[in-house]
């Protein structure tokens, strides 16, 4: 559905997206990651057929942004960084106008509205001025108004922000649903954001792409040997868990056992328990520790800075 | 041009869903029928005048209350529309819903004209408010409909020649006021730049005058709709228009 190669822009001489290669299949929900000033805006605004490329080529739903961008608009819902809503419409009178823009023809409008309306959750400020909504409520009129002309691919800048933690859940559930049906691009710099919604993860840092997976196979690659955590009674004991075949390292931290264990060492915590057991250690939590996507990230991007 | 309609009918309710247009048309109808009231006043006692001392055919309608009356109604309009053209980008840009806009299926034309389209009925809404004027003078008097009729022309395209100033100036800056400020005072230069044809002198005095707003304006007031003015306002307003398209075409690049 998007298909993006050596995509790059410069602002005067300073690169703010450099050479970004990457696809996203129909039906897709994918996640743009990376810190403030990355890229991925203006990534987005490429996207969108707003901003030109310096070089390289997209094409969104068939037609390359650059040759035919009425062809790439026709197909898109944006939501960019501040929801571009006019603040002395109604909301109604607002999606209204979205659609008439978007060209959906004049019988379907009404029923465009109201199924974004209900998908946003917005019914009951239909009638109210933009102005006087908060900014959480400003943000779903901005989605809703994406959404209004049902378009195959939704590219949505940072689609939570300013919302509460109800209306966080409620939006990520949303494009979850959205899924299969759309294409989603989304921005943020918030990780669980990605995490929860997304399929696909794609990290960016200064404009290049530092990590492109699912997020199952990120945390695979990124695992360098498993590591399990430990508390006892006593930690005397742990030269005994040392000698267990496949164990690297043991680190003692007051009465918990950090045990970092060798990559392809395959299911050994049945040794290290009763190791620790027979030293009379006492046993008392034995978990596995999981790397999250958050150390991915550090890990991707500060590498990438260094 | 759906989609001119589209912009157009936007902006046009905006207007009044802010106070600009009430406090716009209001000023505007004040100050006109203030200048229209003071005219047929001026009018009532010198044709009186006249008649007392027999001196031919009397006052002249056209001459006492349609010229001066028009004549005002455009310095009115060069100080006011600034007012309603300052918003039409500057208000978009600074709150961002021109990426509306801009990432929607439509041209930067249809934008260029349906924003011009929305600020022209406004001035057609503000001139209607005067077409009780020639009303009155029918019922009482005998005015010429000739230059009744051209004075309207010429008012119109003359404030549609500030209109696309404004409209230039609206689409450079994100601030309303500068936008407003240059608008209002490039309009008063195209208005007064007649005023050197005789100092300048030679071609570049017939270059000076035929700049000038106002002296295309003469033959209008006289009920004369002549090619040569009608194609300088109508080229006038082209060109702001061409540059409006060319600044806005511009924001893609920055």
């Amino acid at each position: 559905m998007i298909h993006v190669s050596n995509l790059t822009k410069m602002y005067g001489a300073r690169t703010a997206v450099d050479n970004l290669n990457f696809e996203v299949k129909k039906g897709e929900i994918v996640g743009f990651l990376g810190p403030n000033g990355a890229g991925k805006s203006t990534t987005m605004r490429m996207l969108t057929a707003f901003m030109p490329a310096t070089a390289g080529t997209a094409t969104v739903a068939g037609h390359d942004v650059f040759r035919d961008p009425i062809g790439v608009k026709r197909n898109i819902g944006y939501l960019p960084e501040n929801p571009p809503v006019y603040l002395e419409m109604q909301v109604e009178d607002y999606l209204d106008f979205a659609a008439r823009l978007h060209q959906v023809p004049r019988g379907q409008t009404k029923k465009a509205i109201d199924s974004a309306l209900q998908k946003t959750q917005l019914g009951d400020v239909r009638k109210r001025l933009i102005g006087n909504l908060s900014k959480g409520y400003r943000q779903r009129v901005g989605l809703a108004q994406a959404l209004g002309h049902n378009p195959q691919v939704l590219i949505l800048d940072e689609p939570t922000v300013g919302l509460d933690p109800k209306q966080i859940i409620e939006i990520r559930e949303l494009i979850k649903g959205l899924g299969g049906d759309h294409t989603v691009i989304l921005s943020s710099h918030i990780l669980p954001e990605v995490t929860a919604t997304c399929q696909r993860i794609i990290i960016i840092a200064k404009g290049k792409i530092v990590a492109e997976d699912t997020m199952e196979q990120l945390t695979l690659r990124m695992k360098k040997g498993l590591i399990y955590s430990m508390q006892v009674k006593n930690p005397a004991g742990a030269d005994a868990i040392r000698k267990v075949p496949g164990v690297n390292q043991v680190t003692i931290a007051g009465n918990k056992l950090v045990i970092e264990i060798a990559p392809g060492s395959g299911e050994i915590r049945d040794q290290i328990v009763s190791s620790a057991m027979q030293s009379g250690m006492g046993v008392l939590e034995f978990s596995a520790e999981k790397v999250s996507l958050e150390e991915i990230f550090l890990q991707l991007t500060t590498e990438e800075s260094v | 041009m759906k989609n001119i309609w589209t912009i157009a009918r936007r902006d046009f309710r905006s207007y009044f869903m802010s106070p600009v247009a009430y406090l716009v048309i209001a000023g505007f109808t004040a100050i006109m029928g203030w200048m229209f009231y003071m005219s047929l006043a001026y009018y009532h006692q010198s044709s009186m005048q006249y008649q007392q001392m027999n001196m031919g055919k009397g006052a002249s309608i056209t001459d006492q209350i349609i010229r001066p009356v028009f004549g005002n109604m455009n310095v009115v309009f060069l100080l006011l529309v600034p007012f309603i053209t300052m918003r039409l980008f500057a208000e978009e840009r600074k709150n961002q819903t021109i990426q509306l806009l801009m990432t929607a299926p439509i041209s930067m034309l249809d934008i260029v004209l349906g924003k011009f389209l929305s600020a022209l009925f406004m001035i057609l809404a503000m001139v209607g408010t005067t077409l009780f004027y020639p009303l009155i003078l029918w019922m009482t008097g005998n005015p010429d409909f000739g230059p009744i009729f051209g004075s309207y022309v010429g008012t119109i395209l003359m404030a549609s020649c500030v209109l696309v100033i404004g409209m230039v100036y609206s689409a450079m800056s994100e601030n309303q006021i500068i936008a407003g400020a240059l608008s209002f005072a490039t309009g008063l230069f195209f208005w007064l730049v007649s005023w050197a044809q005789s100092t300048a002198g030679g071609a570049l005095g017939d270059i000076l005058g035929y700049l000038s707003l106002i002296s295309h304006y003469n033959n209008f007031s006289q009920g004369v709709i002549n090619t040569s003015d009608l194609m300088y306002y109508l080229s006038f307003i082209f060109f702001g228009l061409f540059l409006t398209h060319r600044v806005l075409d511009s924001y893609r690049w920055r």
